[in-house]
């Protein structure tokens, strides 16, 4: 059984001038997946975020969301049934949250009512009268979610969704999150944060407008190969020295040291420190993900 | 439909909420009281009502303040959105971006329209408390001028909204909205006197010179207010003007209106070319 993918790009670029912002980017994302994109500011994320929108038209190539062209003239009936959080979102400081979200529920036809509920949700229950212009970034972001939740989203574009959010905040969106996900929403977010891209099935990199890998997070570890290190502390530098001298380390200071082993080379690498005298700590660090990226990145341009 | 009522409405309360419909209105009703008050005193030797003596000092008020108010409020409205931000959000939801023009024109000039009609109407008020009885005439060319004042008001909105969908900066918006107030309000009428002066009547027929007229939308105000009445032209030294005016008050009205409708279909026009 074939079914329709939520969003479809196929060989979509995006030029200003002489310059792509996106390049020749294929990406499909199943109904229900949750996507996440990666990439340095600039990397051509957010542009390629307003295109599956039907915000940017496309210089080449071909996008459609949820079967229809995002920027037809049909797209102004399914818009009810996506959300959208733009980076660094912004309301008319004037306005009470509240009434953000009220005027936002009325230009999305859905009952007024929900809203209240919604406010609720994102914690901004107590702050419903204030004036937008007295919130916090977090407030905002949280207000930025609550509007991209109205009329019960089939799809949910969220563009760096918690940059300057605390834990207690990320927290609450990645609960959101889950929940958009059981009721089988389809999510396309773009981020910075590792924590973020936890809750991602698959991963998309970018890198000067090129999608230079796509996959789930073990597979792209698998794709990339990079060493992971395992750092040793130990009470008595002068005993781990005889093992340290076979193998190339560095050391950090006198009682810590690092080494480096592939990754199916973990188990081995793990027994062996913890035989030595006087080990007290092993940590495994595995490839960080702007590690990953780099590492993917420089293996595409190859 | 819904859409636009939901826009326009977002507006007006922004206008409240920023103290903006009541500035204006205290601006208008604050320099209307003065200029009724001031122009009432030496009336009696002309022996035009007072209330007729206001619409000629009121009309002079409007062609200057009421286009500033205008400009003002709509410069702004799409790049000032663009911005700060929250233009992306409002195009990503279920409604076309003519319908957020229309719905802003509509919050923008019922603002302005409260706070003429509320700022003059407190000027006729009192002068009616001081006079006493008006007739129907200086009456009905009172509403005819804070009615066309509203107008007036329309057009320069439309325009400010065209320079608000065209220019990428606000400080760039803001310097147009000046510049055309300064050309529309000021330049135009010194350029065509000067032209007037300079040719000597060779080659600018009287003709000519009404249509020329209307290519500016203070001149037609003022020509629909100032050269309207026999009396208020006599006063406000337009007779020589009225005498030889070619177009009667539906084609005026008609410019006027087109000075409001192309300006704003051309703000849509290039808004909805213009990617956010």
């Amino acid at each position: 059984m074939t079914t329709t993918p939520t969003i479809f790009m196929q060989g979509v670029s995006k030029r200003y001038g002489d310059s792509y912002v996106v390049r020749d980017v294929d990406l499909s994302v199943a109904p229900g997946e949750c996507v996440a994109i990666v990439g340095h500011n600039g990397a051509g994320k957010s542009t390629l975020v307003k295109m599956a929108l039907g915000l940017l038209t496309p210089t080449a190539g071909r996008i459609t969301l949820l079967g229809e062209n995002p920027a037809g003239r049909q797209a102004m009936a399914f818009r009810r049934r996506i959300g959208f959080l733009p980076e660094n979102v912004a309301f008319s400081a004037a306005m009470t949250g509240r009434e953000v979200l009220r005027f936002y529920a009325r230009l999305k036809q859905v009952p007024l009512g929900v809203t209240d509920q919604l406010l609720e949700r994102v914690g901004l229950a107590a702050a419903a009268r204030r004036r937008v212009g007295t919130y916090s970034k977090g407030m905002r972001q949280r207000l930025g979610l609550a509007q991209a939740l109205l009329g019960e989203p089939r799809v949910l574009f969220l563009d760096e969704p918690t940059t300057g959010l605390d834990i207690e905040s990320r927290q609450m969106f990645y609960d959101v999150m889950a929940e958009l996900r059981d009721a089988g929403a389809t999510l396309l977010l773009s981020s910075h944060a590792l924590s973020d891209i936890e809750q991602a099935d698959r991963i998309a990199i970018m890198k000067a407008g090129r999608m230079v890998a796509c996959g789930a997070l073990p597979e792209l570890r698998r794709l990339a190969d990079l060493p992971l290190r395992i750092r040793v502390h130990v009470v008595d530098g002068n005993a781990a020295r005889e093992f340290t001298a076979r193998r190339s380390v560095q050391w950090l200071d006198d009682l810590r040291f690092e080494l480096t082993c592939a990754d199916d080379g973990k188990i081995e690498a793990i027994r062996s420190v913890s035989l030595l005298q006087g080990v007290c700590d092993i940590e495994v660090m595995p490839p960080t993900l702007v590690d990953l990226c780099d590492e993917l990145t420089r293996e595409a341009a190859e | 439909m819904n859409a636009i009522a939901t826009i326009a409405g977002r507006e007006i309360r922004d206008g409240l909420r920023n103290r903006w419909a009541l500035g204006a209105v205290l601006l208008m009703a604050g320099l209307a009281l003065t200029l009724a008050f001031l122009g009432s005193a030496p009336t009696g030797v002309v022996g035009a009502s007072p209330l007729e003596v206001a619409v000629v000092s009121l009309s002079s008020l409007t062609i200057f303040l009421v286009p500033l108010i205008a400009l003002l409020l709509s410069h702004d409205a799409i790049v000032g959105e663009r911005d700060r931000g929250t233009l992306l959000l409002l195009l990503s939801y279920p409604l076309s971006r003519w319908q957020i023009l229309f719905g802003k024109f509509l919050g923008h000039l019922s603002i302005l329209t409260v706070a003429t009609v509320l700022g003059y109407g407190a000027a006729g008020a009192a002068l009616a408390l001081a006079a006493g009885e008006f007739d129907a005439d200086s009456l009905a060319s009172f509403a005819r001028m804070v009615g066309s004042s509203v107008l007036l008001g329309a057009v320069f909105v439309s325009l400010g909204y065209l320079i608000s969908a065209t220019v990428r900066e606000r400080a760039t918006a803001a310097g147009l909205a000046i510049g055309i107030w300064l050309v529309l309000v000021v330049l135009y009428d010194m350029a065509l006197l000067g032209l007037l002066v300079a040719d000597q009547g060779r080659t600018i027929s009287a003709a000519a010179f009404n249509w020329l007229l209307l290519l500016d939308p203070a001149d037609i105000f003022r020509l629909l207010n100032l050269a309207g009445l026999s009396k208020t032209s006599l006063f406000a030294g337009m007779a020589g003007l009225a005498e030889q005016m070619q177009f009667g008050r539906a084609v005026l009205l008609t410019a006027l209106a087109a000075w409001v409708a192309v300006p704003l279909a051309l703000a849509a026009f290039v808004f909805s070319r213009k990617e956010p």
